[in-house]
């Protein structure tokens, strides 16, 4: 609803980090990794443009809090181990 | 009001030398203007700069065209431009001139003072022997010039804003007092 | 204690009195020595700040918001191409509500490429937000600086301001200047603490995304601010008066106006010239005066209509032009006056571009020029003063 305007600050202020904002609720594709054929390269880390990939032995965890489900990971993978399938099917 | 124009070249102090002049006559209870006509030259171009000396406070912010005082901080640049252009009928000029040599021909409606701040400078170690550099020694000469600004507010300014080499330019510019002439032409 | 020094040694002393916390520059000629100045009080420690130097001047600017927004007296200075480059900075720190103060060395745009005085850098971001303050003097502008931050950083205004000098004409020109104590400036101008501001453990987003529903209440909010600064502007300049003794004449300086049939409207360091041009033309007689036009923003509404009902014709001089419409002063006060029962002759004179020196000669001919304007109107109301190969003479 609109505020008056001498009911706000001087300028938008938002007192929540952006963490708290679960980005992972937009995916309708999600990452699915084969850790078999992975390289352990670490690309995959990198290109993430939400810091949403952990790695653990150099091997990549998704945080499915925020992962977008942007595919970025899987296009950019030179083994070509992460699938990205529709969400809700497993 | 009194106005003074400078010629020199890039890394003589030209700027400087104008400065120097400002802040002795603001010593001595003037109010005064300083200000270079800045391009985007190098070391070595003709450089031009100019003062305003007055009892009141200076308002004026534009050029200065006809001065009362032309200052000249390297005498190669006399076979060049007009040097001399806008001064007042009467006007007094200070070269910057080797003592063994005589003054080219030259307009004889105004006043001359020589000296040689370059040998000057170079005995007293200040800048480089290829390229000293003159203008404390030039601002000696200037208050044995005029009668208006003394040679002691001259040195305790030269003193204050020499950044090394205080008393070397000190004296440069006591030797260039006593030994600037006027010279007929 | 009065000392001889440059327009930008006084924007340098300007910000190491007022105690600025950060300073984050780039260099641009002729500018630089403010932020040479500025470095070498850092290092010595005798200004207590941290300087950044970054990559750009939009980078400048985006440092000095980060810096304003927790709470940090922030200062930069810049010139021509590098205020240009802050633009779009210069719109979020007004929208952030950041009392950041700049010092802007105005110079001309190029191409042509040029170094020297003129005002289009700063015109062209009169719809930034800002304050801006033009300039006549070294003392002014050391002045200035220190009371920019005090109508800046006051609750109800919160807004940036640009304190402009003249690039070369001021910026590199000396002249006596009387220094502040330090502890006389602590005493007009108190710390920076804004009500609220990024802390260690209080998290929090500036300028976050707000819907259409909530814009408009936003920029409504800085427009009452830019509507207080006028008052807080001429409530500062009092109390500067008071400590200081020097007073600039509020928004727009009348000199020599009560009785005159004419006046001309200049800013910056012309209008200093002009102050002279207008002394020698009243010893000879002609009833003219000089209306200094030292604040564009907030915009001296209310002292042009005050001075529209009392004179014949204003000649108004402006260091830049809006192509396709005039110069920028022109227009604006012509919107002012309007709805005015009086309104004077306007004539719009094109003048000193890119450095071209504006001197005593040229504006006695534009105060001859507006006298006969009076009485017979030209058909054109905007003149190129001093363009070769146009037919009137200047010189």
């Amino acid at each position: 609803m609109t505020k008056s305007y001498e009911e706000i600050p001087l300028t938008p202020i938002s007192n929540t980090p952006s963490t708290m904002n679960m980005t992972g609720l937009w995916r309708a594709f999600r990452p699915i990794v084969d850790i078999s054929k992975c390289k352990r390269c670490t690309i995959c880390w990198k290109f993430c443009p939400d810091a949403a990939i952990k790695l653990v032995d150099f091997v990549p965890v998704i945080d499915l809090k925020y992962c977008k489900g942007c595919g970025i990971c899987s296009a950019e993978c030179p083994a070509k181990c992460i699938e990205m399938i529709k969400e809700g099917i497993e | 009001m009194i106005e003074v124009r400078f010629h020199g070249r890039g890394g003589q102090g030209v700027v400087i030398a104008s400065e120097v002049l400002a802040k002795a006559a603001f010593k001595m209870g003037f109010e005064v203007s300083s200000f270079p006509f800045f391009g985007v030259e190098r070391r070595g171009a003709p450089v031009t700069a100019y003062a305003r000396i007055d009892k009141n406070p200076i308002r004026i912010k534009s050029s200065i065209y006809e001065p009362d005082y032309i200052v000249v901080l390297d005498s190669t640049l006399l076979k060049g431009v007009d040097l001399l252009e806008g001064l007042k009928p009467g006007g007094k000029v200070l070269i910057n001139y080797p003592d063994d040599k005589t003054l080219p021909e030259i307009s004889d409606r105004f006043q001359y003072y020589t000296l040689d701040a370059t040998a000057i400078a170079a005995t007293h170690g200040i800048g480089s022997k290829m390229t000293p550099i003159v203008n404390t020694a030039i601002m000696g000469g200037f208050a044995k010039m005029s009668d208006w600004v003394s040679i002691e507010a001259m040195l305790e300014i030269i003193r204050e804003v020499a950044p090394v080499k205080k008393d070397e330019n000190v004296e440069a510019a006591r030797e260039a007092y006593e030994r600037t002439r006027e010279v007929a032409v | 204690m009065r000392q001889v020094m440059t327009g930008n040694y006084a924007s340098a002393y300007g910000a190491k009195l007022s105690r600025a916390e950060v300073i984050a520059a780039y260099p641009i000629t002729p500018q630089t020595s403010i932020v040479e100045k500025l470095a070498e009080l850092v290092s010595t420690g005798e200004l207590k700040a941290k300087f950044i130097s970054v990559e750009s001047e939009h980078s400048a600017m985006a440092a000095c918001i980060s810096a304003s927004i927790v709470g940090a007296r922030t200062y930069t200075a810049t010139s021509s191409h590098g205020l240009t480059l802050m633009h779009e900075v210069l719109m979020w720190a007004s929208g952030a509500r950041l009392p950041i103060v700049i010092t802007n060395v105005s110079r001309a745009m190029a191409p042509p490429w040029s170094v020297w005085a003129d005002h289009m850098d700063s015109i062209a971001q009169r719809d930034t937000g800002w304050l801006q303050f033009f300039c006549s003097s070294n003392q002014e502008v050391l002045d200035t600086t220190i009371m920019a931050y005090k109508i800046c950083e006051s609750r109800n205004v919160m807004l940036p301001a640009m304190v402009i000098e003249d690039a070369f004409i001021l910026s590199h020109t000396s002249e006596p200047v009387d220094m502040p104590e330090q502890e006389a400036v602590d005493s007009f101008l108190p710390s920076f603490s804004p009500e609220l501001k990024v802390e260690i453990g209080k998290p929090m987003g500036f300028g976050s995304l707000v819907k259409p529903d909530q814009y408009m209440e936003f920029r409504y909010k800085a427009m009452l601010a830019m509507k207080a600064a006028r008052e807080r502007i001429l409530r500062v300049e009092k109390e500067f008066k008071q400590v200081f003794g020097r007073e600039y004449g509020g928004l727009l300086e009348n000199y020599r106006c009560d009785d005159a049939e004419v006046v001309l409207v200049a800013a910056g360091s012309t209008a200093a010239t002009a102050k002279d041009v207008v002394d020698s033309l009243r010893e000879k007689g002609q009833k003219v005066g000089l209306a200094r036009l030292r604040v564009f923003r907030p915009f001296p509404h209310e002292e042009f209509r005050a001075l529209a009902s009392k004179v014949a014709g204003i000649a108004v001089l402006d260091r830049s032009y809006t192509f396709g419409v005039s110069g920028a002063f022109f227009t604006e006060i012509k919107g002012s006056i309007y709805d005015c029962p009086k309104r004077p002759a306007m004539k719009n004179y094109i003048a000193g571009l890119g450095g071209r020196d504006i001197t005593p000669k040229i504006l006695e001919k534009i105060f001859d020029d507006i006298q006969l304007f009076v009485k017979r109107r030209e058909e054109t109301d905007v003149e190129w003063v001093d363009v070769a190969g146009l037919p009137r003479r200047w010189h």
